[in-house]
């Protein structure tokens, strides 16, 4: 005992009590930097978007500068080209992971296909719309919605690899063997009871992709532009909700940067919704 | 002490004291290879129909090992083969040729932690049996309800078939796997430690139940447990560092060994 508390006042231990303290106020102020800026942020967003948020918001075509409109279609825009890039991305996505996780575990191949994954998942989006702009773009000679909808998909493709392969080698072995057990050929086994075992982090998976490409501008400029007017030609330039609000956030119309506030808004929340539903998912998947 | 007086040839006893057994699997000159580590070496011994089994010994004997080569569950894993002959009935089944699915519903297997797949209690059951057999409803249904009963579950699940196979105790899960693997008609049954993660009343039903269920099914047990393995075992088979040391009626291991090894293995002197 008594030598603890020689200890305890020692100058090393009093030192060490300091260090102790401004370590955790460093971390308490980082993180109150942080957050700070944060809630700024979507204090400002709420302050000048819920203004704008209405009806009309969801019913009207974009205006010209000057007079009133809504953001009609280039929230169908989005959707729509988001709604494409998965149907595209989440099944590549899904059999990339699969091989990885369940037919390739053990190959050399399966270790190139990850890195390349992992390169292509942090590659800037800007490159990936580059990239279609000339595969696509340049040699249809237009701007397009598939082309649009194609530089999404190339961004879930990686996103939806990585996380079908993780959750796949959560899955445990000893649930492999047990259907290999009663006589399961591996094609069933994989389908019916490991996807089964994850799907929860598997759709959280796509959730996240779709959260990820939903604000994403770069990929949109170079190839399905923008689009003044509803259009249900997906051959032609289609609006999006990034694109609008880069363009009218730009503009020195005073109703237009309304729009593209109310606008970053609308996409703030859907990502918002999604990534809670991801949690949910993720927290429901835990617990079975 | 001296143990030594009964040099029996091991093999030839347990044959000798029954005439009227069925060999069902026969294990000749088996070798198993992890990579280069050569994890069993020569393993000779044979499983009756109708009889238990038992495999005992230290961690890392190669039990296990021995149990996952008679349905080449070893299959699943690069780097691990096995020489030498496993014949179950007359067939080698580590021949290329043979067709794993067919032979794994033929051997069942029963695992260490229970595995029910993350879907309800009858689709546990009915998963199997629809891999092999296509069977109006109420023909499965019937099925599903044999296989429960036979795992000595069915009064105890009967009102929440539509549960998940995960809400189940312990214990209530490794009847669920035992009756899936049963639902699929094996002829063997593995079972690899399966009491191991069980509460000691869980694991006293699944011993009435091997002894139960041996009457119509070949079956090995893997036990760390000694009393467990003379409590349901007709034949012991008692394995170190990869060699089979003994084997033999399951009263004689325990009672007049004639191996020295054995005989400090079930004294408790190792392992």
């Amino acid at each position: 005992m008594a030598i603890m508390i020689s200890g305890a006042s020692s100058p090393l231990y009093a030192t060490r009590r300091r260090k102790n303290v401004i370590t955790m106020a460093l971390a308490y102020a980082a993180t109150g930097f942080g957050l700070s800026w944060l809630a700024l942020i979507l204090g400002v967003l709420f302050y000048e978007g819920f203004s704008g948020l209405s009806l009309r918001v969801f019913t009207e075509m974009t205006p010209p500068p000057g007079s009133a409109g809504g953001l009609l279609n280039p929230i169908i825009g989005s959707l729509v080209m988001t709604f494409l890039a998965v149907l595209i991305g989440t099944p590549l996505g899904i059999l990339a992971g699969t091989y990885l996780a369940e037919y390739g575990r053990y190959d050399k191949l399966s270790s190139v296909v990850r890195f390349i994954n992992d390169i292509l998942l942090s590659a800037p989006s800007i490159v990936i719309g580059l990239f279609i702009y000339e595969i696509m773009v340049a040699q249809m000679g237009h701007f397009s919605g598939w082309a649009g909808s194609v530089a999404l998909a190339v961004i879930v493709v990686p996103v939806v690899v990585r996380t079908t392969e993780d959750m796949l080698t959560l899955v445990p072995d000893t649930l492999r063997e047990a259907a290999a057990s009663v006589g399961l050929p591996r094609s069933l086994m994989i389908t019916k009871v490991a996807y089964r075992a994850a799907r929860a982090g598997m759709i959280t998976g796509v959730l996240l992709a779709i959260a990820r490409i939903s604000g994403e501008t770069a990929p949109l400029l170079f190839t399905a532009l923008n689009n003044q007017f509803w259009t249900n030609n997906m051959n032609a330039p289609v609006s999006s909700l990034p694109v609008v609000i880069f363009q009218f956030a730009l503009s020195p119309y005073k109703d237009w940067q309304d729009l593209a506030w109310t606008g970053a808004l609308i996409i703030t929340l859907a990502v918002l919704a999604l990534s809670i539903t991801a949690r949910f998912l993720g927290s429901q998947s835990k617990k079975s | 002490m001296s143990m030594a007086n009964f040099t029996v040839p091991t093999v030839n006893n347990a044959a000798s004291n029954a005439n009227d057994l069925i060999e069902k699997v026969t294990v000749q000159n088996l070798d198993f290879f992890y990579g280069d580590n050569r994890a069993l070496k020569n393993i000779n011994v044979s499983l009756y129909h109708g009889k238990v089994t038992a495999f005992i010994g230290p961690s890392g004997c190669g039990k296990s090992t021995l149990l996952r080569i008679l349905n080449r569950m070893y299959d699943l894993y690069p780097n691990q083969r096995a020489t030498g002959t496993v014949r179950l009935d007359n067939d080698n089944i580590l021949s290329p040729s043979q067709d794993l699915n067919l032979l794994r519903a033929k051997v069942g297997m029963v695992f260490q932690k229970p595995t029910p797949f993350p879907m309800t209690i009858y689709e546990n059951i009915a998963f199997g049996i629809r891999l092999y057999e296509n069977l109006p409803k109420s023909e499965l249904d019937g099925r599903v309800q044999q296989a429960l009963q036979r795992a000595a579950l069915w009064e105890e699940v009967k009102d929440k078939l539509g549960a998940n196979g995960l809400s189940l105790s312990g214990g209530q899960q490794q009847r669920l796997c035992i009756a899936r693997t049963v639902a699929v008609r094996p002829e063997v049954i593995l079972f690899d430690e399966p009491c191991s993660a069980l509460d000691p009343i869980s694991t006293a039903k699944i011993e009435e139940l091997i002894d139960e269920l041996k009457e119509d099914y070949t079956i090995a047990i893997v036990t760390h447990n000694m009393q467990q393995a003379a409590r349901v075992s007709d034949f012991t088979a008692f394995m170190y560092l990869g060699e089979l040391v003994e084997y033999g009626d399951t009263t004689r291991m325990f009672t007049t060994p004639s191996d020295r090894r054995t005989q400090d293995y079930i004294t408790g002197r190792f392992g």
